[in-house]
């Protein structure tokens, strides 16, 4: 029970090129198609093991949404197969078809319904439906006047109220508050010791590090990588930061002058990377680890006075920690121009959990105010990921050493 | 064929609720709240009474009764409304479910299924109120009555039927609902429900042979009117279009359903 085969799987849309076309070719079955096919996935071949925990990631529009949509059997695949054994639960868009007008209670027993539980079920089922959403009296109250995150609660608790042998959820998860989320990956994670297997779809780096044996990277519709998830992570965080180099320099091409790196470039950055203690490139690094990050300046013409500066921002753009060869004292004085400058800067990476960039600023001085050689913004990108420490709140890691007297 | 009706019974629960919940969802935030199924039908059967025998004194030919025209009136438009509401919601059911067929995996089949027995629902309180008002009134047919059962499932195939594959085409082509609510309304005043076909000229009476609403609503007018059996023959043709329009409808849905999902 719960195991899931997924075979040559492919869905292309049909396009047709005016409304008419449709039914001409409805009309004549003998004369040859009139549409075009639009391939979202193809060729897509996988086996989950009951009791498997996959992660399905990819950017926007790889495809992830559509391949849910067929596992669960709410459309149909064009090619291939999926092979299902068990009860599903699939919470595949925020608030699973629920009915505006209708009490969150009444709501309950139609998702529940769908779900294939009887009435006496869910009625059996309701105060740890209810319990566990934790909405209090709306549930009285029509949905409509439900917060999305409310609607998020109530149909994760439904689809989750009875074990299922397969869980399949979207990345509907990420809009519940931090609080819920936790709630929610602890049930996860509890039915994950039961047996269920889940196929989970999140652009959350933790949530798949964390949760899942196994992630599955889709990529243009196809699977582009498979294997243990921080493996597959790292080639997913390669994919993104060819992607976005690669945006940068079409913006550069096109008007001359990007946004995101400013500055004369009299001085620019060629190379940026972060290696770990063993002096491999890494793009997914452990809290507490011994980091250095490595920054190859090019000299374009002769500078008087050089000064290297970085920024750790979190993904909101918060800075972590930032700081220059000035505030460090150690400016360069006469560079000349076509010489090549390496900085290493080691640190341990106590910073918590999340996704994080590196900018970079070359200057004169201790602000780039006076010179600014180039700025460039996301100069690198990286996540932090907690492997080895017990689980803790925040940004930075501040390891405590704790001492409890009983005086 | 047998997969269908297996899933339908696996989904029955989702059925039952989804008939309470849309009854119930009509008189939500009303204060009457269900007294109102009741007082619906029964102005429309005091308007039809009142108006047509009393004020417009409108009498049947060849028949003495000052109620025989409302009855007339009654048998025709209440089983046409059955007609019209079947088609109606089944043309446009996966349209209007759009939001339940895209994020849940459940059977399609259920949809017409829901829509029938809505429909039945409402027309039986109606029907029910109008029978009570053909036993007080002392016009009740007898017996015969129970002989508008079998028309009453020719009726609701024959239009499931047309609105299954109406519904399924509407998917694709949106034209098609905006083409039908015209065509229903002609469709209405070529059928013998407002005025006896009598009054037809012989040559549109021999057309009325191509409607097979015709034959069904003069059956009901032949039992609830004239107390006299439905001439089973005339219903032969309605019988063959329903049977064709059941099988033309799931034929479409079954060969559609997975291309639907995509189109809404």
């Amino acid at each position: 029970m719960g195991a899931i085969t997924v075979s040559g799987l492919g869905k292309a849309y049909k396009q047709y090129p005016t409304r008419w076309s449709r039914l001409a070719e409805w009309l004549s079955p003998s004369a040859a198609p009139r549409h075009r096919l639009h391939w979202i996935l193809r060729d897509i071949d996988f086996h989950v093991a009951a009791g498997e925990a996959v992660g399905l990631i990819g950017i926007n529009g790889a495809g992830k949404s559509t391949l849910l949509k067929l596992i669960s059997g709410t459309s149909q695949p064009s090619t291939g197969s999926v092979h299902m054994e068990g009860r599903v639960a699939a919470l595949l868009e925020l608030g699973m078809g629920f009915h505006p007008d209708f009490s969150g209670r009444q709501n309950v027993y139609m998702a529940g319904q769908l779900l294939g539980l009887r009435i006496d079920e869910i009625s059996e089922l309701m105060p740890s439906i209810e319990a566990f959403a934790e909405i209090g009296d709306y549930i009285d109250q029509p949905v409509r006047v439900y917060s999305s995150g409310m609607q998020m609660r109530l149909a994760f608790s439904v689809a989750t109220a009875r074990r299922p042998d397969i869980l399949i959820v979207d990345e509907a998860l990420s809009v519940g508050d931090t609080y819920f989320q936790h709630k929610s990956f602890e049930r996860i994670r509890q039915y994950r010791r039961a047996g269920t297997t889940l196929l989970l779809v999140s652009h959350d780096k933790q949530a798949i590090q964390s949760v899942c044996d196994r992630a599955i990277l889709l990529d243009g519709g196809r699977v582009a990588r498979q294997g243990p998830p921080e493996e597959v992570m790292d080639y997913y965080n390669a994919l993104i930061a060819d992607r976005e180099n690669a945006q940068l320099r079409t913006t550069a091409h096109a008007d001359g002058k990007v946004q995101t790196i400013s500055g004369t470039g009299e001085a620019t950055v060629s190379a940026i990377a972060l290696f770990d203690a063993d002096g491999a490139a890494v793009e997914v690094v452990d809290v507490g680890a011994d980091v250095t990050l490595q920054v190859t300046v090019t000299a374009h013409a002769a500078i008087p006075r050089m000064v290297l500066g970085y920024m750790i921002k979190d993904r909101l753009g918060q800075t972590m920690y930032g700081t220059n060869t000035d505030l460090q004292q150690m400016p360069l004085a006469d560079v000349a121009a076509g010489r090549q400058v390496v900085y290493r800067f080691r640190f341990p990476m106590n910073l918590g959990a999340g996704s994080y960039s590196v900018a970079t600023a070359i200057v004169s001085t201790d602000t780039h105010l006076v010179n600014n050689y180039e700025w460039r913004d996301l100069a690198l990108v990286f996540t932090v990921v907690n492997m080895r420490r017990p689980h803790f709140e925040g940004c930075a890691w501040i390891e405590p050493v704790i001492e409890i007297t009983h005086p | 064929m047998s997969a269908m009706l297996r899933a339908l019974w696996g989904c029955r629960g989702f059925v039952l609720g989804s008939v309470r919940r849309e009854f119930q969802s009509k008189y939500r935030n009303t204060m009457l709240g269900a007294a109102w199924t009741v007082l619906n039908p029964l102005a429309m059967i005091v308007v039809y009474t009142v108006i047509f025998s009393q004020v417009m004194r409108n009498r049947l030919p060849g028949s003495e009764s000052g109620l025989s025209y409302s009855i007339y009136l009654c048998a025709g438009v209440l089983t046409w409304g059955l007609f019209a509401e079947i088609v109606g919601r089944a043309q446009s059911m996966f349209i209007e479910q759009a939001n339940l067929i895209k994020k849940i995996s459940f059977p399609r089949i259920a949809l017409p299924v829901i829509v029938v027995l809505n429909a039945g629902l409402n027309f039986a309180i109606i029907f029910g109120l109008f029978t009570g008002f053909l036993i007080v009134s002392g016009h009740f047919p007898g017996w015969v009555f129970l002989a508008i059962v079998p028309v009453l499932l020719l009726q609701v195939a024959f239009a499931i039927g047309l609105g299954l594959v109406l519904g399924v085409l509407n998917v694709f082509f949106r034209d098609i609902g905006q083409f039908f609510a015209i065509f229903i309304q002609f469709w209405f005043w070529f059928t013998p429900v407002v005025y006896p076909v009598a009054i037809l000229p012989d040559a549109i009476r021999a057309l009325l042979v191509w409607n097979p609403l015709a034959a069904m609503v003069m059956a009901y007018q032949s039992v609830l009117v004239y107390g006299r059996g439905p001439d089973w023959a005339s219903l032969a043709p309605a019988f063959i279009a329903a049977v064709l329009l059941c099988l033309l409808g799931l034929r479409l849905f079954r060969r559609r359903v997975g291309e639907m999902v995509d189109e809404l």
